[in-house]
């Protein structure tokens, strides 16, 4: 498994995995996320994961000086050496321990590694059950995705409802999931007008991309339908329902289920 | 124990340091968008950094305090005034109750940060008091301030000035305040310092030229979530989809019309423009301070330069606050 590490700005480092949209890559961003959260450093603030990439934050006001001049003492002093630097070497200290060092080029999976995925982190195949009605004022775009595609309703319901979608990155809103894996079959273009609000839970498409949204915001996707899910929730912990590295099915549910189902609260944390 | 709101101004939120540790559920920081004026602010009324003070935006705000307060204004002067007199910036202010305070013309700056001591007694959400308007959470039902919101405000642990100091003027000041040599180099036309972005390479070299030798300005398209900056037209090699990744403050994105834009507290979490620079942390509160129309200058330093900027802007900083814990000690109560 190989790595590169850059600065993002002065108070944080990018790790990256590799360049493409890819499973294998997901999983590794994933592996590094729990190990690192597992070993905090002196000035740690999180890990906020993305397709490719881990970028790890710092508060240089938190950084141990002491730690940090007696480590640049031993460095070599031909060369500048920072806090980046520093960091970059706490990081590789705690992934080094369960992954290949980066100088590495051999592609396959440690033992160690393949051991610590097993144990330590949730296996990435969770997949988490997502309950939709579809259509009518649930999906005002049902209809016109059917049309634009020469579908009946129900074709387009069973297509959406037939993948698993790996989520790969949390992000343009809290809880919002970027999924890879919507069949072709029923990409559709946005909206020429944005709505001025979207109610929460609705699921959408936008071209070739599927979504659900957590919170009423203005948007442009074609709404499908609803689910009556809660993806986002302030006051509990974790206070989103998915994570990057997840999957998600969707299945399609009447009215009287989807009523049933709002008032059923707090939700499941494992899906229903 | 309150201030009750007349006008809001503006915009006014209530603002602390913001939520650090949820980003990869994809909620913003949010937070003090001028993060040494807020931190300041608190310190002069006895209080830690973590406090929730009041971010008032531009001109026009009016306020009463409903009991005898020690208060803070930073940031930006934005005219404050108590009975006509003119409130002295940077240290603390003792105000009697039915005090009206009133942010009447802009002076310089954009932004004024109001502590009071005690702290405001808002409830946490996600480890924060701050107002997180996109999602409608934090500070006050997660909004803006608005006329007749009153604000509860936390006991405070600092003495009532000695009766001596009080005389008939409407409130009681200090004589010292927080030197201009500590402060951050505000300014309406600063040059602000940054360093290379991940994708500086990807840009020509000519756009690697004009963002730190031309001039560009703040559009009236700004706001808390980012400063859209108007100027030289920046252009990648070639054009490119990037995959998104996490941004931070300070982030220069630009978009395909070629316009960069600097990203604020309320940014999103991840970003999938190209990154041609940051602005250093230290030099963020100058950017904050600045109002639509404003313009400004780039510098390219390194890295390394960036980050022993901010080791002694924290040696600084503790500094400051222990000589404002020294004056403070004679009214701190326990």
């Amino acid at each position: 498994m190989t790595w590169v590490m850059e600065p993002l700005g002065d108070s944080a480092v990018v790790i990256e995995f590799g360049t493409t949209i890819d499973k294998s890559i997901l999983e590794k961003v994933t592996v590094a996320v729990a190990v690192i959260e597992q070993h905090p450093f002196d000035g740690y603030i999180e890990c906020i994961p993305s397709f490719t990439t881990v970028t790890v934050f710092y508060d240089l006001d938190q950084i141990n000086l002491h730690d940090l001049y007696s480590w640049t003492e031993q460095q070599n002093a031909d060369k500048e050496v920072s806090v980046f630097d520093y960091v970059c070497f706490l990081i590789r200290q705690s992934l080094v321990s369960i992954i290949l060092p980066s100088e590495d080029n051999i592609q396959s999976t440690s033992s160690a590694e393949s051991q610590y995925r097993n144990h330590v982190i949730q296996p990435v195949h969770k997949v988490t059950d997502i309950p939709v009605c579809y259509g009518n004022e649930y999906g005002p775009d049902l209809e016109y995705v059917a049309t634009y595609h020469h579908l009946s309703v129900e074709e387009v319901i069973a297509i959406h409802c037939s993948y698993e979608y790996l989520i790969y990155a949390i992000g343009f809103a809290p809880g919002f999931p970027y999924m890879g894996g919507m069949s072709t079959k029923i990409a559709t273009p946005r909206k020429a007008t944005p709505r001025l609000v979207i109610p929460a839970g609705s699921v959408g498409i936008a071209g070739t991309q599927t979504g659900i949204y957590p919170l009423a915001t203005p948007g442009g996707w074609q709404l499908i339908g609803r689910t009556p899910l809660t993806l986002f929730r302030p006051n509990q912990h974790p206070p989103v329902l998915l994570a990057s590295g997840m999957s998600i099915r969707f299945h399609a549910i009447d009215e009287e289920e989807y009523h049933y189902l709002q008032q059923l609260h707090p939700l499941a944390e494992e899906g229903i | 124990m309150t201030i009750l709101i007349h006008k809001p101004g503006l915009l006014c939120t209530i603002q602390d340091r913001g939520r650090k540790k949820y980003g990869k559920y994809g909620i913003s920081i949010s937070g003090a968008i001028d993060t040494f004026a807020h931190q300041v602010a608190n310190r002069l009324v006895g209080n830690n950094e973590d406090q929730a003070t009041l971010e008032i935006t531009l001109s026009g705000w009016v306020g009463e305090f409903q009991s005898d307060q020690w208060i803070a204004i930073t940031g930006g002067d934005l005219g404050a005034q108590i009975d006509g007199k003119e409130v002295p910036m940077w240290r603390p202010v003792w105000v009697r109750q039915g005090s009206i305070l009133v942010f009447k013309r802009v002076v310089n700056g954009c932004r004024a940060y109001l502590a009071v001591s005690g702290g405001l007694a808002i409830d946490k959400v996600m480890e924060s008091r701050s107002t997180y308007l996109r999602a409608g959470i934090g500070g006050l039902e997660g909004k803006g301030l608005k006329k007749n919101d009153s604000i509860h405000i936390q006991k405070s642990n600092l003495r009532p000035p000695s009766s001596a100091d009080l005389s008939t003027d409407p409130f009681y000041s200090f004589h010292w305040s927080v030197a201009y040599s500590v402060l951050p180099h505000y300014s309406q036309s600063p040059v602000i310092r940054i360093i290379s972005g991940r994708q500086w390479d990807d840009f020509t070299k000519q756009s690697q030229r004009l963002l730190c030798e031309s001039e560009y300005q703040i559009t009236p398209q700004s706001d808390r979530m980012g400063y859209r900056l108007q100027g030289a037209t920046l252009q990648l090699h070639q054009p490119h989809e990037y995959i998104s990744e996490a941004v931070v403050d300070g982030t220069i994105q630009v978009p395909v019309d070629g316009q960069p834009i600097v990203l604020m507290a309320d940014r999103q979490t991840l970003g999938g423009y190209p990154k041609i620079a940051h602005v250093i942390t230290v030099d963020l509160p100058v950017l904050a301070q600045l109002a639509p129309g404003s313009s400004i200058r780039f510098d390219r330093i390194t890295l390394a330069e960036a980050q022993s900027l901010s080791i002694h802007k924290r040696h600084q900083l503790q500094l400051l606050y222990r000589t404002i814990d020294e004056a403070l000690r004679p009214l701190t109560i326990g």
